[in-house]
C-alpha cells in the first residue's frame, strides 16, 4: 500500500468515499479506503495538502469528519470529527501550520481546529450558504469566502470580527435591478494582493482589496453556463475555469478575452488544478474521467477512468514521474554517443597533423551526424 | 455513380505526362521499327475502344458526357463481373475442400468494429456495485417505492401530440396525464414530490408531432433529455393486435453496456412496477443500438417450446440522449452529468456512449 501509495502523483476524492491515487507515468489508478464497508456518508467533498512536503493529504467528508492520509504508509492515519453533517458539507479545507485545521462549513461555520481539543480555537460566521473557501499561498492565515448571495470576503484568523475586504455586488444593471450574485469559486493571484472568482452566472471577476474600489476591477464572461470551478496556471496572468457542461476554458486576465477551450470533458466540472511548475492541468468531473491536458497545445494528454463521480482532486509536485525519467534517459543516451564521438576522435592519427586532421575529421563527422539527423528527421 | 472529380489543372498534368510517356515510347520504337509506330497507334484506338481499361487511364478523362456515362457503366459491369467471378470460385473451392474449407469470413459492421469503450460495467466491479446499490434509483429497486408517473407536454400541444400522451399512459401502468397550461416545471416538481409521485415525463412538441422528451426522476434523481423521432402511434402500425390491458409489462433492456447506459436504462426500468404479471403477456422493449433506443410494446403467444408470436400494439418510437443531469430539472443552474457534443463525440463512427 506504501508502495502504491509513493507512486500516485494525483489524488481524488470520490461521491462513493474512496480515495483514488493516480499514476500518470505508471498509468494505474488505486484505491484506498478507510472502512471495508463503503458508504455515501464518506463522501469526500475536499482535499488539501497538510504540510509543504505533501507527506499527508486531509480528507474532508459529508458526515463531518477530517482525515489524515499519509502518502508514505498508504494509509489513514488519523481522524477527527470537525462539525456536524446537519451544518452543511466542507466547502473548503486548510492546513494552518502544520498542526492546526481550518474547516468551512456550508452554513459559513469557519473554524480552526488544533489537534488537542475537541472544540474549535477560533470560530467565524462567514454568511449562509457559503460555497467555497480558499486560503492564501502567501500568508496562512488569510482566507477568502463566497457563496450564494454571499459576496467575496477575505478574512484574517487573527481578528475574527470583521472581514479584511468585502466585495460589493455589481452597480444594478440597465434596468435598475439587482445583479444576482453566486461565488463559485476563487483564488489567490500570487505576486499580489488580488483574488479572481468566478460565479453562477457566467461571469469571472477579479477584485484588488489594495484599492479602495470594492467592486471587481476586472469582468469577464464566458459560457452560458455556471462556472464551477478555478484554477490558476503557474505562467500567470490566465484562467482556467470549467462549467457545469464540460466546457474548459482558458481566459486572459488582461482584458478577459477567451485564449482557448480545452476539449474532451462530457460532464460538469468538479475539480480544476493547474500544476505548480509544469503546463499541465487537471480536471475531473461527473463524467468519472480523469484528464490532464497541456496547457499550452491544450491538447489532452492524460485520460484516466476512474468508476465513481469526482468531487475534487489534488496534484502533487512530484507529478510526471515518468515524463522525466523518459527525459533523463534520452540525455543519458545522448552522452553516451558524444562520447563515443569523442573517443573515436582521440583514436585516430598522429601528433603533428592530429589537429589540423581532427578538425577536418571533426567537421566532417559533425556533418555526418548532421546528415544522419537529417535523414532520420525526413524519415 | 461516383464520379472522382479531379481538378483540372492536376488533370492536364497527367495528360501531358501520359500523352508523353506513350509518344517517348512510340519514338524510341520508330526508331528502331517504322511499322511498331502506326501499330501501337491503332493499339491506343483499341485500347480506348475495349472495356479493358489500361491502369495509366480513368474514365473521368473523357469530355463528352454521354460517352464517358457508357465508358463508367461498362467499367461498373464489368467489375460486377469479376466480383461474382471471384464469388463463384471462392464456393466452388469451399465445396471442394468440403470440411477442411476455411471458416466464412465474418463481414464487418459498424457494431464489430466498435471502439472498445472502458467505460463498459464489469458485472463483478464492487466498486460500481456500490454505487448502483446506492444511487438515487435504489429506493425503486430495493422495493421501497412504486412508480407513479406524471405524463404531460409543453403548453398548448395539438393532435398527435395529445395522442400520443394517451397512448403512453396505457402503456406505463400508474400513469396520469395533466394539460400543462404554461406551468414551470420547477414548480410542478415540488407538488409531485408531495402527491408521490415518482417520475415527470414531458414530451415537447413541434409542429403538431412530439420531438422532444424530458424524463425526470423525482425525488432528487436524474433528468434525462431524450430526442424523439419516428413516432407511429396506434392506428398508423400494420398488422397490431388489440389495444392493451391493465397489466403491468414485462421489461427488455438491450445492450445498455457502459456506464452511462447502465444508468438509462435503470431510468427505464424503474418507470414499471416491479412484479410484471405475465397473464397479461404484455412486454416493453427498449433497444440500444448505436446510441439510439428504440422502444417497442408486444404481445407474445407461446405456440409450442419454440414458437413464438408477436403482436406489435402501442406506440413505437426512437429515442436519443442529448443530455443527463444530475438532480431534478434545472436546465439553468444544474450540474450536467453527461452532455451530447456532436463535434467532439460524433466525429468517429465507430465509438458510442451508450
Amino acid at each position: 500500500m506504501g508502495d502504491q501509495s509513493r507512486l500516485c502523483s494525483v489524488w481524488l476524492g470520490s461521491e462513493t468515499g474512496i480515495l483514488k491515487g493516480v499514476s500518470l507515468g505508471r498509468k494505474q489508478a488505486f484505491n484506498f479506503c478507510n472502512t471495508s464497508h463503503l458508504s455515501r456518508d464518506q463522501e469526500v467533498r475536499a482535499l488539501c495538502w497538510l504540510d509543504e512536503a505533501e507527506s499527508e493529504l486531509l480528507v474532508g467528508s459529508v458526515d463531518g469528519t477530517v482525515k489524515t492520509f499519509s502518502t508514505e504508509k498508504g494509509a489513514f492515519t488519523d481522524a477527527r470529527s470537525c462539525g456536524d453533517p446537519a451544518e452543511g458539507c466542507f466547502c473548503g479545507l486548510a492546513a494552518l501550520g502544520g498542526s492546526a485545521i481550518i474547516t468551512c462549513a456550508e452554513s459559513g461555520a469557519l473554524r480552526v481546529w488544533r489537534e488537542d481539543s475537541r472544540e474549535p480555537v477560533t470560530e467565524l460566521h462567514a454568511g449562509t450558504h457559503v460555497c467555497r473557501m480558499r486560503q492564501s499561498p502567501v500568508h496562512a492565515h488569510k482566507v477568502a469566502t463566497g457563496g450564494k448571495e454571499n459576496g467575496l470576503k477575505v478574512w484574517d484568523l487573527q481578528r475574527p470580527e470583521e472581514p479584511l475586504f468585502a466585495a460589493k455586488n455589481l452597480r444594478d444593471d440597465w434596468l435598475d435591478l439587482r445583479r444576482p450574485h453566486w461565488v463559485k469559486d476563487m483564488a489567490f493571484i500570487p505576486g499580489s494582493d488580488k483574488l479572481v472568482t468566478c460565479t453562477a452566472h457566467h461571469q469571472v471577476h477579479v477584485f484588488d482589496p489594495s484599492t479602495p474600489q470594492r467592486r471587481p476591477v476586472l469582468e469577464a464572461e464566458y459560457g452560458e453556463y455556471p462556472l464551477t470551478a478555478l484554477a490558476l496556471p503557474a505562467g500567470g496572468g490566465s484562467v482556467v475555469v470549467g462549467n457545469t457542461q464540460g466546457q474548459v476554458a482558458v481566459l486572459d486576465l488582461r482584458k478577459g478575452l477567451v485564449r482557448g477551450v480545452l476539449k474532451g470533458l462530457a460532464g460538469g466540472v468538479r475539480g480544476l488544478q493547474c500544476h505548480p511548475s509544469l503546463p499541465l492541468v487537471a480536471s475531473c468531473g461527473l463524467d468519472r474521467f480523469l484528464r490532464i491536458h497541456g496547457l499550452e497545445d491544450r491538447r489532452l494528454q492524460h485520460k484516466v477512468y476512474l468508476k465513481s463521480r469526482l468531487n475534487c482532486l489534488l496534484l502533487g509536485s512530484r507529478a510526471e514521474e515518468g515524463g522525466e525519467e523518459a527525459a533523463g534517459a534520452e540525455q543519458e543516451v545522448k552522452e553516451e554517443e558524444d562520447e563515443v564521438w569523442d573517443a573515436m576522435e582521440k583514436v585516430e592519427e598522429k601528433v603533428e597533423e592530429e589537429e589540423k586532421v581532427e578538425t577536418k575529421r571533426k567537421t566532417t563527422e559533425e556533418e555526418e551526424t548532421q546528415k544522419n539527423k537529417k535523414k532520420k528527421k525526413k524519415k | 455513380m461516383d464520379i472522382t472529380e479531379v481538378p483540372m489543372n492536376q488533370d492536364n498534368k497527367g495528360n501531358k505526362k501520359k500523352n508523353k510517356k506513350p509518344k517517348k515510347k512510340s519514338a524510341a520504337q520508330e526508331g528502331n521499327n517504322d511499322g511498331g509506330g502506326v501499330e501501337e497507334k491503332e493499339e491506343k484506338k483499341m485500347e480506348k475502344s475495349e472495356p479493358a481499361f489500361p491502369p495509366t487511364f480513368s474514365v473521368s478523362e473523357i469530355k463528352n458526357k454521354q460517352r464517358r456515362h457508357l465508358m463508367f457503366m461498362k467499367f461498373k459491369q464489368e467489375k460486377r463481373r469479376q466480383k461474382l467471378q471471384l464469388r463463384k470460385q471462392k464456393k466452388k473451392e469451399r465445396q471442394a475442400l468440403g470440411d477442411k474449407a476455411p471458416p466464412k469470413e465474418v463481414p464487418k459492421t459498424i457494431e464489430n468494429q466498435r471502439v472498445f469503450d472502458e467505460t463498459t460495467v464489469d458485472p463483478q466491479d464492487e466498486e460500481i456495485a456500490f454505487d448502483e446499490g446506492t444511487d438515487e434509483f435504489s429506493a425503486y429497486f430495493n422495493g421501497l417505492t412504486n412508480p407513479k408517473v406524471l405524463i404531460t407536454t409543453s403548453d398548448r400541444p395539438r393532435g398527435r401530440t395529445t395522442r400520443f400522451c394517451e397512448q403512453l399512459a396505457t402503456v406505463i401502468p400508474d400513469a396520469h396525464v395533466y394539460y400543462r397550461r404554461g406551468l414551470a416545471l420547477k414548480r410542478i416538481i415540488p407538488q409531485c414530490v408531495a402527491r408521490n409521485f415518482t417520475y415527470l415525463m414531458v414530451i415537447n412538441e413541434d409542429r403538431q408531432a412530439p420531438n422532444g422528451l424530458v424524463l425526470c426522476h423525482l425525488p432528487d434523481g436524474p433528468t434525462a433529455h431524450f430526442k424523439v423521432s419516428n413516432v407511429r402511434l396506434r392506428k398508423e402500425i400494420k398488422r397490431r393486435g388489440k389495444d392493451p390491458s391493465e397489466h403491468s409489462p414485462e421489461v427488455i433492456l438491450n445492450n445498455f453496456g457502459t456506464r452511462l447506459g447502465h444508468t438509462v436504462g435503470r431510468l427505464f426500468a424503474a418507470l414499471f412496477p416491479q412484479n410484471p404479471q405475465f397473464v397479461g403477456r404484455q412486454v416493453v422493449t427498449f433497444h440500444n443500438q448505436r446510441d439510439f433506443i428504440f422502444f417497442r410494446f408486444h404481445r407474445y403467444i407461446f405456440k409450442n417450446e419454440k414458437k413464438v408470436g408477436i403482436q406489435e400494439l402501442g406506440p413505437r418510437f426512437t429515442l436519443k440522449l442529448r443530455s443527463l443531469q444530475k438532480g431534478t430539472f434545472d436546465s439553468k443552474y444544474g450540474e450536467y452529468e453527461w452532455v451530447l457534443k456532436r463535434h467532439e463525440m460524433d466525429a468517429c463512427r465507430r465509438k458510442f456512449q451508450l
